[in-house]
């Protein structure tokens, strides 16, 4: 099938098994999926300004679902989620600045994809020692009889209390999160530092806001990942927008791409039921190394992979 | 439990093949039509086409939404055995 916007050619059917394998991960744990739909969209000959802005449009479709799914679950906090569209955009907008004032240096791509490696193994590298020192806990703690199932435990929740107290007003209430009183700028900075990272480094940057959310504010693993789909819909909308001012989305692409997505996210927010925090956290952990390992080997050959 | 998985794996791919079907019909009778509608819009009015772009993944979104949920609605009760 010829695609005339872009003017490519590709077997739809690759694209929709592509979106139904991205819409399992958005579904599952919350992300967008751009590390591995970028590279897709590369190597299927659709040009690198279009695999940028395509992909964001079809994260949006991805999100509504997998969102809609989640608030079914109770896994959406509202209010959460509208606070930190604010900080994202700011976020997005600060990132795309300094990408910006790299593109006046000579080191651009390898600047940006080594911060990416660095940043993704990093991620990947915490979240391991996390949820293997959680699960452990949680071993422990039921063998001595106190363990309680329901709750989203975390071997590193002193961090989230630490910032629950930061004292600079105005302070607001999570009751969806289960947060008593947290700083309204510590929710910004957290939001602004994912949009930063999608802003700096492409996609929706689920891969830090998810974990920021948890371990940062604190929020529970299965309403971090709804929460965060939700704000997704909203800063991958403002993405698509002015990626499209700008030429680079073929939205029939992204369209059909969406009918696989929207499926497959079905079937991974309805996967989450069946899964612990930790357990969510711990799946989790594949996904920045193999962002990492595809970014490496486009640096390595020369091949762009984002 | 095993009776379980069993239904959920029945309702899944009746779910997808039923799916499958609407999408194939989706394709030919609504992308063909605005595959030049959109090629002009993104050639000649870009602001415009960037709104409709977004208004289409949106819409799109809901409606495979609903319809996916319809399906395991539909699908679930005449899948399941006992």
């Amino acid at each position: 099938m010829t695609f005339p916007i872009s003017g490519v050619h590709i077997n739809p059917i690759y694209l929709i098994a592509v979106g139904f394998v991205v819409g399992i991960l958005g579904g599952f744990f919350g992300v967008g999926g751009s590390f591995l739909a970028g590279p897709a969209l590369f190597v299927a000959g659709v040009p690198m300004n279009f695999v940028v802005g395509t992909d964001l449009a079809h994260i949006v479709g991805k999100s509504i679902v997998a969102a809609r799914k989640h608030r079914t679950l109770g896994n959406i906090d509202i209010k959460l989620g509208l606070i930190m569209v604010a900080g994202t955009i700011a976020g997005v907008e600060a990132g795309a600045q300094a990408i910006q004032a790299l593109k006046r240096t000579a080191h651009m791509d390898s600047v940006v994809g080594l911060s990416f490696v660095v940043i993704l193994l990093g991620v990947s590298g915490f979240m391991t020692w996390e949820s293997v020192k959680t699960l452990r806990g949680q071993r422990r703690a039921r063998a001595a009889g106190r363990h309680s199932s329901r709750r989203d435990h975390s071997a590193v929740a002193f961090i989230a209390r630490a910032v629950h107290r930061i004292n600079l007003p105005p302070h607001i209430r999570l009751p969806v999160s289960g947060i008593a009183r947290a700083s309204l700028w510590a929710i910004l900075l957290v939001a602004f530092i994912g949009g930063f990272f999608s802003g700096f480094l492409g996609g929706g940057a689920g891969y830090i806001r998810m974990p920021c959310l948890v371990y940062l504010l604190g929020i529970p693993t299965h309403i971090a990942v709804g929460t965060d789909l939700f704000e997704i819909i909203i800063s991958a909308s403002y993405g698509t927008i002015t990626h499209a001012f700008k030429g680079n989305v073929d939205i029939l692409i992204a369209l059909v791409m969406h009918t696989g997505a929207a499926i497959g996210a079905q079937i991974g927010a309805t996967l989450t039921q069946y899964f612990g925090g930790p357990r969510i956290r711990l799946a989790f952990i594949p996904l920045p190394l193999l962002g990492a390992a595809l970014m490496i080997y486009g640096l390595v050959t020369g091949h762009p992979t984002k | 439990m095993r009776r379980d998985v069993e239904n959920s794996l029945r309702s899944f791919f009746v779910e997808l093949v039923v799916y499958a079907a609407l999408v194939a019909g989706y394709y030919f009778l609504v992308l063909h039509f605005l595959g030049t509608w959109l090629e002009q819009l993104f050639r000649n009015e870009r602001r415009v086409y960037a709104f409709v772009a977004l208004a289409l993944i949106l819409g799109q979104g809901l409606v495979l939404e609903v319809l996916t949920r319809l399906l395991l609605t539909w699908i679930k009760p005449h899948t399941e055995d006992g």
